[in-house]
This record gives C-alpha cells, sequence and structure tokens, in this order.
C-alpha cells in the first residue's frame, strides 16, 4: 500500500519534471531559432495583430475597472484614518507591481494562449504539422517564434495600457466620485511612484509573456485525439499558463524587490 | 507455417527493378513500436530511381507508418532507412530538411493548410524555398493547377474543396518544387472512380515524364495494378511478398490471393 503510494507520488513527481524540461527545449530551440533562422515577417505582423492589436479592449476594461474598483476600496478603509489623499499612491503602486501585470497576463492568457493552443492543436491533429515538416519547414521556427517574439513586445505595451488606465480610472473614480482633492490625488501618486515600480511591472510583464508563448504552444504541438485531445490541450494551456503566472508572480516578487525595493529607502 | 509461406511468397516474387538500379529508398530490418503495439517488425525493401513501388496490406497493418518513417516523420525503434545514399536515422529535424526537399508527400486527407487558399498551400513550398518574384509563382502555379484539372479554383479555401479537389491540391503542393521522390498515402481513398482514376492517371505521368520514383500505400487493387512497377504486401509487419503486378495476379499464397480478390477468411 504505501510502495504503490510512493511510485504514484513518484510517477506524478516524474512526469512534472517531464514536462518542465520539454517546456525549457522549447524555449531553447525557440531563442535558438530566432537567433540563428530567418525570421517570418509577414507571420509576427499578423500575431502582433491578432495578440497586441486584438487584446486592447480586454485589457482596457480590465485595466480601468480594477483601478476604480481598487480606488474606491481603498478609500473606504483610508478615509476612517483621515488619509484619503494617499489613495493614489497606493492604487499606483499595487497597479505597476502587482495587479497590472498579473491580470493582463490572465486576460491574454484567456484570450491569445487558448488561441495559440487551439489553433496549433488542430494543426497537429489534422497532419499540418507534418505536412510543415515534410516541407522542410521546422514547426517551431514557423508557428512557434513569431508568436513568441509577438508576445515579447506585445506583453509590456499591454501591461502599460492595462496600469495606464487603471490609473486614470482610479484617479476619476477617487476625484469626481470620492471627493478626493485632485491635485494631493496626483502628487501622492507621483511621489510614491518610482521607476522601479514600472520596471517590475514591465519585467513580469515580459516573464509572463514568455511562460504563456511556451506553455500553450507546447500544449498545442502536442496535442493528441482529435477533437478532445484540442479541447483538452487547450483547457490544459489556459489553466497551466495561469496556474504558471501566479505562482511565478511570487518569486518574480521576491527576486525582484531585492534588485527594484518597494517604496522609499 | 506463416515463415515458410512468407519465404516461398517473396520467392516466387521478385526484386529485380530495384537491384537493377541503384535504391533511391532501401529499408532495413525496420521495427516500430507503437505503445505496446509492434507496428512493423523487420521490413526489408527498397524503390529503385525512377520506380514506383505500392505497398498494399490490411487496414492498420503499418502502410502509413512505413511511409512516415521514411520521411521521419516518425522514428523507428531498429532498422535502417536510406534515402538517396544517405541513412536518415538519428537525424535531427533540422537535418532531415535537406533530405524532405528531395521528398514530397501526399497524406491521406490532403493535409492542406486550412488558413490559406489554394493557391497559398501551393506557393507555399515556393516561397519558403526562397522564390520571392510573384510572376514566377503565379506561372508555376497556373501550370500545375493545368496538370491537377483544377484551374480557376486557386482562390477557394479548403474547406470548401471535395476530398478529391483536396488530394490533387496536396499533390500539386507535394510536386511543385519537382522532388525526385515522393510518398502517397492512400491517394485514392474515399474518392469516386472517376476521380482516382484521373489521380493514377498523374501518378503514372509524374512518372513517366519526371522519372520519380514513387512509394504508393494503398487498398485500391485497380490503382496499384495502374501505378505499380512493383508491388509489395505488408503483412503482419514484415513484406510478405514484393513482385510485379503480373507476378502477384500469378501468385497461388492463399493470403495473397484472399487480399486480391477481398475474400474474408473464417478468423476475420
Amino acid at each position: 500500500m504505501f510502495v504503490r503510494f510512493l511510485t504514484a507520488i513518484g510517477a506524478v513527481v516524474l512526469s512534472f519534471f517531464i514536462y518542465l524540461g520539454e517546456i525549457i527545449m522549447l524555449a531553447a530551440e525557440s531563442l535558438r531559432s530566432a537567433a540563428t533562422h530567418r525570421m517570418r515577417w509577414r507571420l509576427f505582423m499578423r500575431q502582433m495583430v491578432d495578440i497586441g492589436l486584438l487584446s486592447q479592449l480586454v485589457v482596457v476594461i480590465t485595466g480601468g475597472f480594477t483601478g476604480a474598483v481598487f480606488a474606491a476600496q481603498t478609500y473606504f478603509q483610508f478615509n476612517k484614518l483621515g488619509v484619503a489623499s494617499g489613495v493614489g499612491a497606493v492604487v499606483s503602486a499595487a497597479l505597476f507591481r502587482e495587479l497590472g501585470p498579473v491580470l493582463t497576463g490572465l486576460m491574454v492568457t484567456g484570450r491569445v494562449g487558448a488561441a495559440m493552443s487551439a489553433e496549433i492543436g488542430t494543426m497537429k491533429v489534422t497532419e499540418q504539422i507534418d505536412a510543415l515538416r515534410a516541407l522542410a519547414v521546422h514547426p517551431v521556427d514557423y508557428l512557434v517564434v513569431p508568436r513568441m517574439l509577438a508576445m515579447m513586445i506585445s506583453m509590456p505595451l499591454l501591461v502599460a495600457e492595462c496600469i495606464g488606465f487603471g490609473l486614470v480610472a482610479s484617479y476619476l473614480v477617487s476625484v469626481h466620485v470620492l471627493d478626493i482633492s485632485g491635485p494631493y490625488y496626483v502628487a501622492n501618486m507621483v511621489r510614491w511612484t518610482l521607476m522601479r515600480d514600472i520596471i517590475m511591472g514591465l519585467t513580469k510583464g515580459f516573464c509572463f509573456a514568455l511562460l504563456i508563448v511556451f506553455i500553450s504552444c507546447h500544449k498545442g504541438l502536442n496535442s493528441r485525439e482529435g477533437a478532445v485531445g484540442v479541447g483538452r490541450a487547450t483547457t490544459e494551456a489556459v489553466v497551466n499558463s495561469s496556474l504558471a503566472i501566479l505562482i511565478s508572480n511570487f518569486f518574480l516578487t521576491m527576486f525582484l524587490n531585492v534588485i527594484f525595493p518597494a517604496g522609499w529607502q | 507455417m506463416k515463415t515458410e509461406d512468407s519465404a516461398t511468397a517473396v520467392e516466387k516474387g521478385s526484386d529485380s527493378l530495384s537491384l537493377n538500379s541503384a535504391p533511391m529508398i532501401a529499408v532495413r530490418g525496420l521495427k516500430k513500436r507503437i505503445g505496446s503495439q509492434e507496428i512493423l517488425r523487420g521490413v526489408d525493401v527498397s524503390v529503385g530511381a525512377a520506380e514506383t513501388l505500392v505497398i498494399i496490406g490490411r487496414s492498420g497493418g503499418g502502410k502509413s507508418v512505413l511511409l512516415k518513417n521514411l520521411i521521419g516523420l516518425m522514428q523507428p525503434n531498429e532498422g535502417e532507412i536510406w534515402i538517396d545514399g544517405q541513412n536518415i536515422i538519428g537525424l535531427s529535424e533540422r537535418r532531415l530538411a535537406g533530405i524532405r526537399r528531395k521528398v514530397g508527400i501526399l497524406f491521406q486527407a490532403g493535409a492542406l493548410f486550412d488558413s490559406m487558399t489554394v493557391e497559398e498551400n501551393i506557393a507555399f513550398p515556393l516561397r519558403e524555398a526562397g522564390e520571392r518574384d510573384g510572376r514566377v509563382i503565379g506561372r508555376k502555379i497556373a501550370e500545375i493547377l493545368e496538370v491537377i484539372e483544377l484551374e480557376g479554383q486557386q482562390k477557394k479555401m479548403p474547406v470548401n474543396l471535395s476530398g478529391g479537389m483536396k488530394k490533387r491540391v496536396g499533390l500539386a503542393r507535394a510536386i511543385i518544387n519537382r522532388p525526385s521522390c515522393i510518398l502517397y498515402d492512400e491517394p485514392t481513398a474515399g474518392l469516386d472512380p472517376v476521380v482516382s482514376d484521373s489521380i493514377n492517371h498523374l501518378i503514372r505521368r509524374l512518372q513517366e515524364h519526371f522519372h520519380v520514383t514513387s512509394v504508393v500505400v494503398t487498398h485500391d487493387m485497380k490503382s496499384a495494378f495502374h501505378v505499380g512497377d512493383r508491388i509489395a504486401y505488408l503483412h503482419e509487419g514484415r513484406i510478405y511478398f514484393s513482385g510485379t503486378p503480373e507476378e502477384i495476379q500469378a501468385s497461388t499464397d492463399p493470403l495473397i490471393q484472399d487480399f486480391l480478390i477481398g475474400r474474408a477468411t473464417l478468423a476475420d
């Protein structure tokens, strides 16, 4: 009984490390391909449109309403302490360091990661990837690299957009709905928002981009068993990417806080 | 019993075409397992330059697996595959690219890129080979559409094509860069007799005009006799019989006869 339990645990741990190894190998192959093989600019531009341009509405709404509700909740607490003008500083730091990159990452996972996995998975089960290989085209060069580069560029910009709309929405709610003094709000926000907060948010966005693209493409490239397999790969891509974002966010926060510590030192 | 039958059957057939010319494809002791199932149990076969070998056999007998091994889309567990004098076993995906430029493949369902039109599908190998001149690409597409008798269909998406049209577009894509060898996976499966006949003529024409080496996997005996210089019968993971169409027709081996006339044995 105990041996069987240990064997089951061992199998799960082993399969996790195999999965991790496959993701790392895909990442290494993609980075090597991007550095050494010709770029397919048309595919890259198409991905920039799909990932960057068409994700804007989702990101703007997410950032805007998160900023608004976070400003309101902070105000409800801070007002009791008589420091309502500090709302801007708190909202700004939270959006730059945590909420902006994480929420953008989760929304892009749902919109873009799922599409990547489903599209590549469908190509896999309909032998289109075999056709690519038979035509002497490496699937990583053709399918993964344009998506990877588009994600690397788009995600930091989407994070910045999410944060920007969050800040605007929080200002509008704080000043026009909650009657916080506008100049104090802005002054505190600017005073307590440092360049290192901005760098931290954009760095996280870049890291999440890599997680989303490699996890989603890996799931697509390895999907099986027809429509059911593609569906399963898509679900797993979204779940795994979301979990990877949330888990890595903690470690990124701890690590980046050493380089870019929060607040005035 | 089976071994004796097999030995006798192979002796009855001939391997003369492949022995008379340098083999374009040579397979030695090929074994392939998928999961716990042993699909190929030691396949030995060779195909001479400009020869058409037809591989026949029961459904699920490993014909398509053998074809995918020939182009490196699957890796065998044991054995050797020589394509144009180069052993492809163990080559990385990138190093296989050189071999794959010499070998075209027609997939069973066409495997067209569903996000591209017919002409984009056909132009794909040209663009990947570095051709940028739109006029050259357009001229080659027009020529190949005429060959596959699909003029005027170049703007259609694959979803709007019939099964036969998809196969013909897939064939056009496979041959537009003039490979020296073409692999056909069930080229006439699921097609009506007229379209099947046009595909058979096309395969034959490619061999006669361009001296292409061909390997055709099929169940369709009419097609096998039409296009094949030699026919190999794959049975239980091994080549059970290899000979000319006349030799296989003359064979008295019950297993071969059952397959040729489509007779089920009691065990089936």
